[in-house]
């Protein structure tokens, strides 16, 4: 891991609210990002509050699901497509909601169809009340899109199996979870993730269970190549304050990495030398 | 009988996708909006042509905020 702070951009790389200080640039499937947050749109209040947290995030890169015209709202989806287009933002259909093989892939085909990508946040869930993914219908549908061109991200397990066998299908990136979908109970196994980060060569983006920003920056220090986020951001008290802080905190969680943790130790190290230290001699009788 | 989005709908036998959708009020155009007959995808280039048989099942989908 390389990365080279370049101080005098310590300050200038922010300007525009993305790059973070002195890091390096974050690339999937060739394309090189500059923001490491990834935003999903769900959970927002309105189209407006999205709007505003996708600024204050810097994400690039903005989930969107599919669902039966007029099933959201009367003009809800059009106005969807504009509002994030109007952001700058690029748009990564999901198979959300897709329980077999057959029906993500129909999903990202018909996404491909309707937003003009072959970018796909591959979701097959296994179960309804964790919203686990399930394993052998994930390997089948990366698979199959895989075969018919697409460039796979797949929603998966912190197991560090799966994750390889995703990877060496040709995933571009695999996307475990900290915690189940919208719990908001961050990173149940650090050690997992670590271990995907290790066993893969390509991205891993923590997907799932963020909470709040320490746990952004914990999968960031662990490793991570980015994170998504969605109901933390978008059912925060304060959207828009939120996203702002899960920017930092990918941000500062990315740089700590780079620069290297101190070991954990049992007992205290003092910081300070101990030569030199004065001596000042019995008190003065009174 | 032709079933779209899952329901009953009055849409002929012999419509074409271009229909379907102008019925909808939907642009020729439209941005955001994919269609599968059957179970099949049917591409922005065969809306045109793509003419609809007896009960078939017509999906037209659009983007909604989603994780």
């Amino acid at each position: 891991m390389a990365v080279e702070p370049q101080l005098g951009t310590t300050l200038g790389g922010r300007a525009d609210g993305r790059a973070g200080a002195g890091d390096d640039p974050f690339v999937v499937a060739g394309r090189e990002l500059r923001s490491r947050l990834l935003l999903g749109s769900g959970g927002f209040a309105s189209l407006e509050l999205l709007a505003d947290s996708v600024r204050a995030s810097g994400c690039e890169l903005v989930t969107v699901a599919l669902r039966r015209l007029g099933s959201g709202g009367a003009g809800q989806s059009g106005s969807l497509v504009d509002v994030l287009a109007a952001a700058g933002v690029t748009l990564l259909p999901n198979t959300a909601g897709c329980h077999t093989a057959r029906d993500a892939v129909l999903t990202a085909q018909m996404a491909r169809e309707a937003f003009r990508t072959d970018w796909v946040k591959l979701e097959v869930i296994g179960d309804e009340d964790t919203l686990m993914p399930d394993a052998p219908e994930l390997l089948r549908a990366a698979e199959e899109l895989l075969a018919d061109g697409f460039v796979v991200l797949p929603y998966t397990t912190d197991d560090p199996v799966l994750a390889r066998r995703l990877a060496d299908l040709g995933c571009a990136a695999v996307m475990p979870l900290g915690s189940p979908i919208g719990s908001g109970m961050g990173i149940r196994n650090p050690y997992n993730i670590s271990l995907i980060r290790e066993s893969v060569s390509v991205p891993v983006v923590l997907d799932a269970g963020i909470g709040t920003a320490s746990d952004a920056s914990l999968a960031m220090e662990l490793g991570c190549d980015a994170v998504m986020a969605a109901s933390a951001i978008s059912r925060a008290e304060d959207p828009v304050r939120m996203a702002w802080a899960m920017r930092d905190a990918v941000s500062a969680g990315r740089l700590a990495y780079g620069a290297g943790r101190i070991p954990r130790r049992t007992y205290a190290t003092p910081s300070t030398s101990h030569a030199g230290l004065a001596e000042f001699g019995p008190p003065p009788q009174a | 009988m032709i079933v779209l989005n899952g329901e009953r709908s009055d849409v002929e036998v012999g419509t074409t996708v271009a229909g379907v959708l102008a019925g909808l009020g939907l642009a020729p155009d439209e941005r955001g909006v994919a269609v599968a007959v059957d179970g099949e995808v049917i591409p922005r280039t065969r809306w045109e042509s793509f003419a609809l048989g007896a009960d078939a099942r017509v999906e037209v989908l659009t983007a909604m905020q989603g994780g």
